[in-house]
């Protein structure tokens, strides 16, 4: 099996075998999570810290249903409960968990890096489950089981990210994937939200939404967050919508059966309109199920990937 | 895990200079008086008595043999932070005068950014009782502004006449282009430069490190280099303006490297330093998201470290200057966005320089020892150390060949924040002479 890291810190270097091994893997899981019981003993006598020192309730959720589903320990850690406000470092934070016997780490934090530092500090396996702007491998690994799984490929598909690319780990994470496996990648949004040099990433850069349509099999449509315009960084949510926001009238264009991915929350109206959001082309659901799947995969496989499966 | 470094060295390392001292078979570099030979030099009670061909079979006191290595007059750091007062547990007066003498220097010059800021007669005069008599002399830059706030002019005139030798509000920019104006016409009475951290706050607000292809990769914030090339262009107009001497900060943007460049043409009063991390290292660095790679201004591109390069090289960068910026573990050891921006350079400076601009040919060793044993005396009119007869020694000696690997227990400095650690550099500080003292270095 081509699989073997002890953490998965980011998408970036991520060969492409090991990620068709994560999302073959993946698929095994989804399979079992239609039957009657979900839960196997996969990972059983396992601890696994979900440690969020950021608001989120998909991921965080997703992460710990995946662990349940392979009979892990859990310990949940959110940063507006705990010491972190009382002053302690992140790394004593992690130091005193990991004292007390805990196999893996998921950690979701506002800091780009803050998972790689923790894993100069513990010996546990370390998932980055969203550092600032930087990665969010597992996001991106289920929008591309949910491509692959919809469109049976990834090679040669064209994948849109559209909106605030600047900010976002989601992009980045899914433009490192993508392209290593083989997929066409463009990124579309307000000049100010394109960041420095992000051509030199293998993608194409577009400001005109309507010309990526017709070129697009997949709209990967990022949150637009409203503190980027008190920063200066777009006039205002009407003129991003009426310019960026991806409506029905807009997917009139497309010369195919797009595929309309979010990788939530959605603030419908801005970045997204109702009825493309609950449209058929929409596979926004999917996607978390899937989410579910690919966490499974890849806790399963950090852990050794031994046990069988089934 | 880390214990807390603790400076075993006290004063006692320093050791007085013999009344008698022969320091035979060194190569003698003094730029200024455009030497370079193969000499001894004679020193007697502190002083410099002869320097030629000195026969030491009949010698009665110490002989040192500095085959292999190079006498230069004593250099200075004129952009060091020494931390006292305010952040002891960092750097203390002490320490940092320890580390300057490791690391081959005889003066630096304090920056004004400590807790009280150097902005009142009696922060100098804390700093000179606290660095009295002793090996480095350090020199106080006092702030521009009070409380550095860059709103209303510190007593200049006051600080100058009891020592500072410069005014900076060093860490912060002065925003306000009126102040720097100012700020600019006042100096000239007192004719020292104005030294300016150049950066346009409003662009850097939120950022980790320079913006482009890195910062898109890691997601950190961006801090452009317009940032800082917009202030450079604004206060060499306003040193144009007020026919005052002003000196740029720690440049690290190709863009400021030409900005200089030209107004040095032009003949406007503007000098400039670069730091070691910057001619050798770029942004490529941070990706291991190691926080000492963490310093403002942040490492560039490999065009602006071959253009900064270029600046050394044809004169446009008149000084190498460290930027020494001791910070705790505590405070490094921390998220990549939480930690603070600094590294330390004084002990490291030497090796770098000779490694990245000597041992590549892009500075001559005479080059090299202008820019920290010339220049810095020059621009701040200060009286220049030189090596000929009935001169107070003042030298800096080091081996140009000696090939060493940084470590951090080695540094004598209170924090270890260097990115330096585990380099393998070629040249290497050996002994530092000054104020009849000397101090062989143990890195």
């Amino acid at each position: 099996m081509a699989f073997d890291r002890k953490h998965l810190l980011g998408m970036d270097g991520v060969t492409r075998e090991e990620i068709l091994t994560i999302l073959d893997t993946a698929r095994s899981f989804r399979e079992i999570l239609e039957r009657p019981i979900k839960r196997v003993p996969t990972l059983q006598g396992k601890t696994v810290v979900n440690l969020f020192f950021e608001p989120s309730t998909r991921t965080r959720i997703s992460f710990e249903l995946a662990e349940k589903r392979l009979s892990a320990d859990i310990i949940n850690f959110t940063a507006s409960a705990s010491s972190v406000k009382k002053g302690e470092t992140l790394i004593d934070t992690v130091r005193n968990i990991e004292a007390m016997k805990i196999d893996m780490v998921v950690v979701r934090h506002s800091s780009p890096g803050a998972p790689h530092l923790l894993t100069r500090v513990v010996d546990a396996n370390v998932i980055n489950a969203g550092d600032g702007g930087h990665e969010h491998p597992t996001q991106a690994l289920l929008d591309m089981m949910t491509i692959r799984e919809k469109l049976g490929t990834l090679e040669g598909i064209t994948v849109a990210l559209v909106g605030d690319i600047s900010h976002s780990r989601v992009a980045m994470s899914n433009i490192y994937g993508l392209r290593t496996m083989g997929a066409r990648v463009l990124v579309c949004g307000p000049s100010t939200l394109i960041p420095k040099e992000i051509e030199r990433l293998g993608v194409e850069v577009y400001y005109n939404v309507d010309e990526v349509i017709p070129q697009a099999d997949v709209l990967n449509i990022l949150r637009l967050q409203l503190e980027r315009q008190r920063k200066g960084l777009f006039p205002s949510l009407r003129e991003y919508h009426n310019y960026f926001g991806i409506t029905r009238e807009r997917l009139e264009k497309a010369t195919r059966k797009l595929l309309i991915m979010h990788p939530g929350p959605m603030n419908r109206g801005v970045e997204i309109s109702s009825d493309v959001a609950d449209s058929d082309h929409s596979v926004i659901l999917e996607q978390v199920t899937y989410g579910v799947a690919i966490r499974m995969a890849v806790l399963y496989l950090l852990a050794g990937g031994k046990s069988e499966i089934n | 895990m880390k214990l807390t470094k603790t400076v075993i060295i006290s004063r006692k390392a320093y050791q007085a200079v013999p009344e008698q001292l022969l320091l035979k078979n060194g190569r003698i570099i003094d730029p200024q008086r455009q030497v370079d030979e193969q000499a001894d030099i004679l020193i007697e009670n502190g002083v410099i008595t002869r320097v030629g061909i000195i026969d030491d079979s009949t010698f009665p006191g110490q002989v040192i043999d500095l085959t292999g290595k190079i006498v230069s007059p004593g250099w200075m750091d004129m952009h060091t932070h020494l931390r006292e007062p305010g952040r002891e547990d960092e750097e203390t007066i002490e320490s940092g005068m320890l580390a300057a003498a490791n690391g081959g220097f005889t003066s630096v010059c304090c920056m004004p950014n400590t807790q009280p800021p150097i902005d009142t007669q009696e922060i100098i005069q804390y700093i000179k009782d606290r660095s009295r008599n002793a090996l480095v002399n350090v020199h106080p830059i006092a702030a521009i502004t009070k409380g550095r706030e860059g709103k209303e002019l510190s007593e200049i005139l006051e600080l100058v006449e009891q020592g500072a030798v410069a005014i900076s509000d060093d860490g912060s920019p002065v925003m306000s282009a009126e102040i720097m104006r100012r700020a600019l016409e006042y100096s000239r009475m007192v004719d020292i430069p104005v030294i300016g951290h150049e950066e346009d706050i409003t662009m850097t607000e939120g950022g980790d490190i320079n913006e482009g292809y890195t910062s898109t990769c890691l997601g950190l914030g961006g801090m452009p280099t317009v940032a800082e090339d917009i202030m450079v262009a604004r206060d060499i107009m306003l040193a144009e303006y007020t026919g005052a001497r002003f000196h740029v900060a720690h440049v690290s943007s190709g863009k400021s490297v030409e900005l200089i460049r030209q107004a040095k043409a032009k003949g406007i009063k503007v000098t400039a330093e670069v730091t070691p991390h910057h001619f050798s290292l770029t942004e490529e660095a941070v990706r291991s998201f190691d926080t000492n790679t963490k310093m403002n201004p942040p490492l560039r591109t490999e065009e602006d470290r071959q253009a900064l390069l270029e600046g050394l090289k044809d004169g446009t960068i008149d000084v190498i200057a460290t930027d020494h910026a001791p910070h705790s573990w505590e405070e490094k050891e921390a998220e990549y966005k939480r930690a603070p921006f600094g590294i330390i350079g004084l002990e490291t400076a030497l090796g770098v320089s000779l490694t990245y601009l000597y041992h590549t040919g892009i500075l001559s060793l005479p080059q090299i020892i202008e820019k920290f044993a010339v220049h810095p005396y020059r621009i701040l009119n200060l009286p220049q150390p030189a090596i000929e007869q009935n001169v107070p020694a003042n030298l800096t000696i080091f081996d140009p060949e000696a090939e060493w690997v940084v470590q951090e227990e080695k540094f004598l400095s209170k924090s270890t924040n260097s990115p330096f650690i585990g380099h393998r550099l070629k040249g290497k500080p050996f002994l530092v002479i000054h104020n009849g003292q000397l101090f062989f270095s143990t890195l």
